[in-house]
């Protein structure tokens, strides 16, 4: 469109425009805030429908259903307790697990790796992430499991098992699926999740800092854990969370190496199932208007907890980020 | 003296350690990777044929391709790009340009910074009560699984991964841009789509292509949407395949054909999102150097 010369004849069509250019910047901006507040509702549809699709649960068996262990299809007894059991222990082993070695990752790509190094550890750290879930499920099934059961399960009844106490955590049969294996399955999945968060804060410590304290004679590992993770602690445990949000509603990794048992058991060894493995098998096969509610009722659950966790990684990353701007 | 030179050992030593098994985990981590990779590769490739290609997948313990699984993935993840890329877009230039530092725009963007990592299998509950059941309701049991329900969850995952990096990538361009173009007079939804939007599209696209690799591999969202079809489909309000419920479906089965078809779809999702984690990075380097 060629420009309206400014001159006192073309006046009116001057203002045509003016009014037609307000106009259009209005349903810009209204199409814009409108696809923004799809995003949000997203997130209240997904917690509305399942709560909702859940109600005939959650009205039949009120707060049992949080406490109970019971979950026999053919009777219609629905508790929820041992998958929330099964999704609580194998996202804590998972942690347990995931923490120390992403922490020693990190450490190593921001002060150990020469530089020539520090690329191609973190792009394949990264790479790591991209793998899709359900290849670690299959991997889990096809060659940690058996590998488990053959060699790591042996070794871990005989000498974990053996400790007074938590020895009875590692003792079972060497089934090669369980919890134990799920939440190493998980860790590994977690792993670069944790790491990249921990490397990227890592990298905002002021060299300054760093410098200085190298400068009074402090090791590597002493500038690591008095300097740079004080300095990081906030984002630190906000990359943990989000790791452990991850490891809570993963599907498919789990529902390969768990066993889809809804047994309650102590026994780290033992097949159990948690809430998304539960979903994943029984979905499909649930017959029943009761035993779909109960399952989409244990989605709302997974969701609210998941939220919550999620929310406090936000939280807490977003502490650490404020603090850098100032 | 002596008792200085003992501290100094000890802090050497521990140093020492903590730095050896930093080396260690570094070495385990990549270990993993090594491991799953050589796995899928071996396993795969030793089931990687052109029958993939061309056959439909099988019943228990015949042989068989993944053509229908193979062509459901590529129209339901077309779908979900179609629905969720321009959305989030749009979101994102929200977020961006009218919505810096408001209220509703923090809100919105934690929001969709929890949705980034929420868990999926919840998503595909979310479009089962709210789509799969009243289309199957008002249609009196004509339409219940879809290929279309499939595309919808999965745009729900694009969506969060989109509006996070328009919105990251259109505040990086440099202020004076916005105020040159709008001292023009040029209107601001020009100004946004035509310059900012523009100078940004490197990132927009590394955005999009992020989101492909995302959803490439989510099979919790499509199990109850889009349920399965062992036949050629291209009807999106059927049921319809995809490789990752195939590979669900195959992997979980007894049968020795199943499971070699699982371990070749394993193999080109993997190839597939890595090679578009690749792309997006080649297409946001290209551009950062071109500055």
């Amino acid at each position: 469109m060629p420009a309206i010369p400014y001159t006192t004849a073309n006046r009116e069509q001057r203002e045509r425009r003016a009014k037609r250019d307000t106009r259009h910047d209005r349903w810009f901006r209204i199409t814009l805030l409108t696809a923004a507040l799809l995003v949000l509702s997203v997130m209240l549809g997904a917690a509305i429908s399942t709560l909702w699709g859940g109600r005939l649960a959650f009205s039949t068996f009120g707060w049992s259903f949080l406490t109970s262990s019971e979950w026999d299809v053919v009777n219609g007894r629905f508790g929820a307790l041992v998958p929330i059991y099964g999704t609580l222990v194998t996202s804590l082993i998972a942690l347990i697990l995931a923490v120390p070695v992403s922490f020693g990752i990190a450490l190593f790509l921001s002060e150990i790796a020469p530089p020539w190094l520090r690329t191609p550890v973190a792009s394949a750290v990264e790479l790591l992430a991209g793998i899709p879930s359900i290849i670690y499920g299959m991997w889990g099934l096809f060659i940690f499991g058996p590998f488990m059961a053959e060699y790591l399960a042996p070794w871990i009844n005989d000498y974990l098992g053996a400790i007074p106490v938590i020895g009875g955590l590692f003792q079972g049969p060497a089934l090669g699926i369980g919890m134990l294996s799920a939440g190493i399955i998980l860790a590994i999945m977690i792993l670069p999740f944790i790491t990249s968060v921990m490397y990227e804060v890592f990298r905002t410590v002021p060299q300054q800092l760093k410098e200085s304290a190298y400068a009074l004679g402090s090791t590597t590992w002493e500038v690591c854990w008095d300097i740079v993770l004080p300095y990081t602690r906030s984002a630190v445990v906000g990359g943990i969370f989000l790791g452990l949000g991850r490891a809570l509603g993963e599907t498919m990794a789990v529902t390969f190496v768990l066993g889809n048992s809804h047994q309650l058991s102590m026994s780290l060894m033992m097949p159990s199932s948690s809430i998304a493995s539960v979903i994943a098998n029984e979905f499909n096969e649930a017959y029943t208007d009761l035993h779909r509610s109960s399952l989409i009722a244990l989605g709302f659950l997974l969701f609210v907890v998941t939220f919550i966790v999620l929310m406090l990684a936000r939280l807490m990353l977003a502490r650490m980020s404020r603090r850098a701007g100032n | 003296m002596s008792m200085n030179e003992g501290l100094y050992r000890t802090r050497k030593i521990k140093n020492a350690i903590a730095m050896a098994l930093s080396s260690a985990a570094a070495v385990i981590g990549l270990g993993w990777l090594v491991w799953i990779l050589a796995t899928t590769l071996i396993k795969g490739g030793s089931a990687l044929s052109l029958t993939l290609f061309t056959e439909m997948t099988p019943p228990p313990g015949a042989e068989g391709g993944l053509a229908n699984a193979l062509y459901g993935s590529v129209l339901i993840s077309l779908l979900a790009l179609a629905i969720g890329a321009p959305i989030g877009i749009l979101a994102g230039l929200w977020l961006a340009e009218f919505a810096r530092s408001s209220k509703l725009g923090t809100v919105i963007r934690f929001v969709n910074d929890i949705l980034l990592s929420a868990p999926s299998i919840v998503i595909g509950l979310f479009v089962y009560t709210a789509v799969v059941i009243p289309m199957n309701h008002y249609t009196n049991g004509s339409i219940s699984f879809s290929g279309f329900a499939g595309g919808l969850a999965l745009a729900m995952l694009v969506i969060p991964v989109v509006t996070r990096t328009t919105d990251e990538m259109l505040q990086l361009q440099p202020a004076s841009l916005r105020e040159a173009a709008l001292a023009l007079g040029i209107p601001q939804w020009k100004v946004t789509l035509q310059i900012l939007l523009r100078a940004a599209k490197a990132g927009v696209v590394t955005g999009v292509l992020l989101s492909m690799a995302r959803i490439t591999g989510e099979t919790a969202p499509l199990l109850f949407t889009a349920f399965g079809n062992q036949f050629w489909n291209s009807n999106l309000l059927k049921p319809m395949a995809s490789v990752p419920v195939t590979i669900f479906q195959f992997a979980m089965s007894p049968f020795e054909t199943w499971q070699a078809l699982a371990w070749a779809g394993a193999l080109l999702l993997t190839i597939f999102v890595l090679a578009l984690s690749i792309l997006s990075r080649f297409v946001f380097s290209r551009k950062k150097g071109a500055q």
